[in-house]
């Protein structure tokens, strides 16, 4: 029988794997929006999953408006990303100094 | 019985292609298996009766997201071996934060199991007897109305802003001038010559 436990041990562990995920490749901004995205789907998860537990259709309207922030996030993270490498050549976020006074 | 499979296959390929996606060393493998990922996670939703927005993950992220990622990735002209270096470096952070994360959750929904906090009413109760889209239509079109047209312009407001910033000015392109197109009269462009027979035109 499937609960609501196992929805969220899904979550839980998708998530884990995402903060792992930008932890891990501090040279690659590409993989941290990526793993950026894998933590959205988690909450979504979350969501979706409460929302057929409690039988409240708002977690899914929810679910729908983190899609959309999440969609435009990786718009303006990629493109920070496409000018970033155009002023540097690099991707790492170790060279992210360029504020720094 | 089928519902358990159905949901070990989906959560085990999540959990693996999300575990690829972070350990890939060519990022163009790392966005195959997102995709993998959102495709089964889409999977997941389908099965606890949320359709909608298993459609809406894959349009949006393999249809859109995924998508832009790969050009990106394909655009960048990086040495990736290189991008890998720190992995192992920041390996046991990751671990230990990822793991604390996971815990939170945990505790955080045995304290449900436990009787939980009491919090609201239902907001908008499940009717079974309508279908999930149409359901989700009739909550986003009336008491979602102002939250669905933010939703709508926060997309906007993104699209403005990857193309201002992406926007870059080239030298040395010759651009179509449209005002200059529209303002040209016949006048300017044509003359009436009589030439006398045998002389042809100047030009």
């Amino acid at each position: 029988m499937i609960g609501l436990t196992h929805y969220l041990v899904v979550a839980a562990i998708l998530f884990g794997m995402g903060v792992f995920g930008i932890i891990a490749n501090r040279k690659n901004l590409i993989l941290i929006l990526m793993a950026i995205e894998l933590i959205l789907l988690a909450v979504n998860i979350n969501l979706v999953a409460f929302s057929a537990y409690l039988g409240d259709l708002v977690g899914q309207v929810f679910a729908m408006f983190v899609l959309t922030v999440a969609a435009g996030e990786a718009a303006i993270g990629l493109a920070i990303l496409v000018i970033y490498f155009r002023g540097r050549a690099t991707i790492s976020v170790d060279d992210v100094n360029r504020m720094k006074g | 019985m089928i519902q358990a499979i159905a949901f070990y296959l989906f959560a085990g390929v999540v959990i693996l292609s999300a575990g690829l996606t972070i350990s890939s060393r060519n990022p163009v493998h790392s966005v195959l298996w997102l995709i993998l990922a959102f495709f089964n996670a889409a999977g997941l939703m389908v099965l606890c009766g949320a359709e909608f927005i298993a459609m809406l993950l894959v349009i949006v992220y393999v249809g859109a997201v995924a998508v832009l990622f790969l050009f990106v990735v394909m655009m960048l002209d990086i040495d990736f071996a290189e991008l890998r270096a720190g992995f192992v470096r920041y390996a046991p952070v990751g671990v230990a934060l990822a793991l604390a994360l996971a815990a939170e959750v945990v505790i955080g929904f045995f304290g449900y199991t436990a009787g939980g906090v009491e919090l609201a009413v239902k907001a908008a109760p499940l009717d079974p007897t309508i279908p999930n889209i149409e359901g989700i239509g009739r909550l986003l079109y009336s008491r979602y109305l102002f939250v669905f047209e933010g939703a709508g312009l926060v997309l906007l407001v993104a699209m403005i802003g990857a193309i201002v910033l992406t926007y870059r000015e080239r030298g040395g392109v010759r651009r179509q001038s449209i005002s200059s197109q529209v303002n040209r009269r016949a006048k300017d462009s044509t003359r009436n010559m009589q030439p006398a027979v045998g002389q042809g035109v100047e030009l």
